[in-house]
């Protein structure tokens, strides 16, 4: 019956589904056709450039779905440098002038969206904040460690908004304003550094124990919970003693080595370290508190 | 398909404070954004936001300067609006945790801001859009507002009746951008866009990759008239280098801007001879080029920004993240050199035509933010009023959207009511080439039979995107969407600049005509439905194709020069013939181009048009 009728959604999926396959397969070899010819002139432009002034990347590769990219391999190219270029710059020309296929996320490119945090030359970095010259080369470019791999340098950012959430990170109070609340200079200043977080996830990728404890909360989901715990205005006992609870679990700050590596990857100079360190002391004073 | 009540499409300043208005209003909200909430442009802002909170100031005074700077092109009602909800606004942004820079008293600082007669705009460091993205972000997960992120929106689906006013929306078509999922989201209460600017227009642009126009174009083409378009920002002070902006909190604090022979020109050469440096952004821009094209510019290409006299303890304290800024882009330190300057593209001060609550034209189809032309900012923009209009019309179009009652609006929408058509003669035909590589129009074509079945109607553009992807996907050679992209971006910065004369913008809509062709043969190399950035960028410059000449339309057409919007035949404000909007209509493919007048009586009083000096 649905046969008559071309456009009902019974009859899409019927037909998308088998035949569509085919053509999939069909079209993905003509496509790999192509793409072989192209990336052997590609490459020879490329072996070019690599006599001229240009740098070199090392830059890795991986998809799910395509073949030659289901085993992950590292990929060369060559960009041609300009003073100041940055190594998202450097990326978004080899996307846009050798390999379309080439997948990162990016988008401000002024270190305030946090999406472009990778692993270069073997340290998390916001690529947007990098400038090539400080690089050794081959420069090499890898995902975040630590994460799962979507595709090429892009990793799954799930397990990280989760931590962040976790921490209930929100001021509480529902009243309706007619002004400000007050806050001194002073508390502003305390907090100032914590709120900062861009929300990049180099320094989950950073933490050794977050490697080990996918439930550990983390160094920036723990900033994050500093930021409410120490911001003045919202200075109810019993919500505070609610944030430490929620930061003592098994789980929480007392997982923290303070091996600093956090502190030192962070591009926004949060000093997490000490941030967790001092919420430490928080629920250490809170629980002498019912003794 | 999924459905809610309102769908929010972007997680922006405007996007997330809409979805919490409509859910406060009781409806089930979800936002749909092609990034996290937390990387959408917003977080870019720096300067501030303007609010009348304090004694000496007022919200009619807040509306007179906004009246003002827009050059008598905003309309009274929207601008009345801005100005009485935004200490409200503030103030509950303040409540949900907003870190706002505090005085000794431990109130919330203000500091004056180019254009302003008393200094009016709240701030957070510099980085007060960050602080705003992400107070309202955590008061979206507070209340368990869903989020689709890294979901692209592609169209809406719109019913196709004959005229834009009679049609309505019903929903919208995303993908998944991890997986390659198409699929249908229902809306039965309103779609509001909120996918910010066009900047990617631009070769040079403050703003963001992702800001490349789409809820313009996807409103355009289902019949919402784009307003006032050819009004572009251009900032006075972005690096050379890659367009990242040094607030105007610089000069708003004493910084100086001078030229090559060391004058400090915005007075020494009369640009503003009260103002100077304080001026507002379109004066300022058009003095840094004519001193560079004076010949007196650092290579050719911009001029100076110096802050060093403010002392170190003043720049660390308000503007810290300038210093940064300076430094990681431009290897530039600005407590010992000054920064090398010039203009670049900022904002779009036309857009979606909406009325005070934020409606279009089509029933259940909204817009707020950049993306929206409810016409507060007119010709001209004042620094630190895009993230007041953030919040006051997000909140106004998501509480409108899930039924609150706001009033009649007194702002009029769509191709009825007191319009004039124009009859300039085009050097070619605008609109449409090719149908294979976009949609047609935004709406669903089957006359109007299947207007009352929503389901329908989101059904039947879910088919017309994935067919729409299968023909990018498919095509295995033809031109890549980078190629296209730049061509866009080169032919709009040499020709729709700061400076526009008559013969350039006409050889920008025969190159956008060339574009356009060349757009038909587009095709997507990356095989791969999992996270296809490719194929994302490949609809994208679709978008910015329609943008970019809705842009050169309005600016080849208003024959004067007001605000940003400057001509070189025509170099004077024409309030006989001008005190008008203009608006561009998809109309199928075939745009027309008519005028509504500027509303210019407000509350109390009728604003009369003058002079603007600085
Ligand atoms: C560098 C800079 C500094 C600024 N400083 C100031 C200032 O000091 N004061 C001031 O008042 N204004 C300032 N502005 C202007 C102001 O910040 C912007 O106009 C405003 O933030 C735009 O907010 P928005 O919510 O409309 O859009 P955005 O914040 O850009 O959000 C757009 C959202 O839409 C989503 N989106 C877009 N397209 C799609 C799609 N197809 N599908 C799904 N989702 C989509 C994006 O993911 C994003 O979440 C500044 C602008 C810039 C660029
Ligand atoms: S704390 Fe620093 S490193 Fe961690 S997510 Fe935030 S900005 Fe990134
Ligand atoms: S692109 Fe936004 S942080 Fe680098």
């Amino acid at each position: 019956m649905s046969t008559q009728v071309p456009e009902t959604e019974t009859e899409t999926e019927t037909e998308t589904e088998p035949a569509g396959e085919s053509h999939q397969e069909r079209r993905m070899t003509e496509k790999a056709a192509k793409r072989e010819y192209r990336d052997a002139q590609k490459k020879a432009e490329q072996e070019l450039r690599a006599a001229e002034e240009s740098v070199h990347l090392k830059v890795f590769r991986y998809d799910p779905e395509v073949e030659d990219k289901q085993e992950p391999r590292f990929d060369d190219f060559y960009v041609p440098y300009t003073k100041g270029m940055t190594v998202l710059d450097a990326l978004m020309y080899a996307r846009d002038h050798y390999d379309a296929s080439l997948t990162f996320r990016h988008s401000c490119r002024q270190a305030v969206c946090g999406s472009d945090a990778m692993f270069v030359n073997g340290r998390q970095r916001l690529c947007c904040k990098t400038q090539l010259s400080e690089m050794a080369e081959p420069v090499r470019i890898e995902p975040l460690p630590h994460q799962d791999v979507v595709k090429d340098l892009v990793v799954d950012m799930e397990h990280f908004y989760d931590q962040m959430h976790a921490v209930e990170p929100y001021f509480q109070s529902e009243d309706v304003p007619k002004e400000e609340q007050r806050q001194s200079r002073e508390n502003r200043e305390k907090i100032k550094m914590s709120t900062r977080c861009i929300w990049c996830g180099a320094c989950m990728s950073s933490c050794n124990i977050a490697a080990g404890d996918n439930e550990y909360l983390g160094p920036a989901a723990i900033n994050k919970a500093y930021r409410f715990y120490m911001d003045e205005r919202e200075d109810e006992e019993e919500l505070k003693e609610h944030r430490l609870r929620i930061l003592e679990q098994e789980h929480g700050v007392w997982r923290c080595q303070t091996q600093f590596s956090c502190t030192e990857v962070c591009p926004k100079d949060i000093p997490l370290t000490e941030h967790i360190q001092e919420l430490k002391r928080e629920a250490v004073k809170n629980n002498l508190k019912f003794w | 398909m999924y459905e809610h009540d309102v769908i929010v499409v972007g997680g922006g300043g405007a996007g997330l404070r809409a979805a919490i208005a409509a859910q406060e209003e009781g409806a089930d909200v979800a936002i749909v954004t092609k990034l996290h909430p937390v990387r959408s442009h917003t977080g870019a802002a720096e300067g501030g936001i303007n609010a009348a909170l304090r004694e000496g100031d007022d919200w009619e005074l807040h509306a007179y300067d906004t009246m003002k700077g827009s050059d008598y092109l905003g309309d009274a009602p929207a601008i009345e609006t801005l100005a009485q909800d935004a200490p409200e606004e503030v103030f509950q942004i303040e409540h949900w945790g907003m870190p706002f820079s505090r005085e000794e008293d431990g109130r919330v600082s203000q500091r004056p801001f180019g254009g302003l007669s008393f200094p009016r705009t709240t701030y957070a460091g510099a980085e007060t859009g960050h602080h705003l993205l992400h107070t309202m972000y955590e008061q979206v997960v507070k209340r368990g507002i869903q989020v689709y992120d890294e979901w692209y929106v592609m169209d809406l689906a719109v019913t196709d009746e004959e005229t834009p006013e009679e049609r309505s929306c019903h929903g919208i078509v995303a993908y998944d951008v991890q997986s390659g999922e198409i699929a249908g989201f229902k809306a039965n209460d309103g779609v509001i866009l909120a996918t910010g600017g066009p900047g990617q227009a631009f070769d040079h642009t403050t703003n963001a990759v992702a800001c490349t126009g789409d809820g313009y174009a996807m409103a355009y083409r289902a019949g919402v008239p784009m307003e006032d378009m050819e009004f572009v920002q251009f900032h006075p002070t972005t690096l050379p280098s890659t367009g990242v902006l040094i607030s105007e909190g610089v000069r708003g604090e004493g910084g100086i801007l001078y030229n090559a022979d060391g004058e400090r020109f915005m007075f020494e050469h009369g640009y503003a001879n009260n103002d100077g440096e304080l001026a507002s952004r379109d004066v300022v821009s058009r003095a840094e080029l004519t001193e560079v094209n004076a010949g007196r510019g650092f290579e050719d290409e911009y001029v100076m920004l110096d802050m060093r006299h403010l002392g170190e303890e003043r720049i660390v304290d308000r503007l810290e993240n300038i210093l940064h800024l300076a430094e990681d882009f431009e290897g530039v330190d600005g407590l010992k050199e000054p920064m090398p300057v010039k203009p670049g593209q900022h904002y779009e001060m036309g857009g979606i035509e909406t009325d005070e609550n934020g409606h279009t034209c089509i029933d259940g189809l909204y817009a707020a933010g950049e993306t929206a032309c409810v016409s507060v900012h007119g010709a001209n923009r004042l620094g630190g009023n895009a993230l007041p209009e953030l919040i006051v019309f997000g909140a106004r179009a998501g509480k409108h959207a899930a039924g609150g009652d706001l009033g009649e609006a007194q702002i009029e929408t769509g191709e009825r009511g007191d319009i004039e058509y124009d009859e300039t003669e085009l050097p070619y035909q605008p609109g449409e080439v090719g149908m294979d590589t976009g949609p047609s129009g935004g709406v669903a074509a089957d006359g109007g039979a299947v207007a009352a079945d929503a389901d329908a109607v989101v059904e039947r553009e879910v088919e017309a995107q994935r067919e729409r992807v299968s023909t990018l996907m498919e095509r295995d050679e033809g031109v890549q969407h980078s190629q296209i992209r730049a061509d866009l971006q080169k032919t709009m910065t040499q020709n729709v600049n700061v400076f526009r004369e008559e013969e350039g913008l006409k050889q920008a809509l025969r190159d956008i005509r060339e574009i356009r062709e060349a757009y038909q043969d587009v095709y997507v190399d990356d095989p791969s439905r999992t996270f296809n950035t490719d194929l994302q960028q490949t609809i994208e410059t679709r978008n910015l194709i329609d943008v970019a000449e809705t842009i050169t339309l309005g600016a080849l057409v208003r024959t004067e020069f007001r605000g940003a919007h400057w001509r070189a035949e025509h170099q004077e404000r024409k309030d006989d013939e001008w005190l008008k909007h203009t608006l561009v209509g998809w109309n199928d493919g075939d745009p027309t181009i008519f005028y509504r007048p500027t509303i210019l009586e407000g509350e109390n009083k009728t604003y009369e048009p003058k002079e603007r000096s600085y």
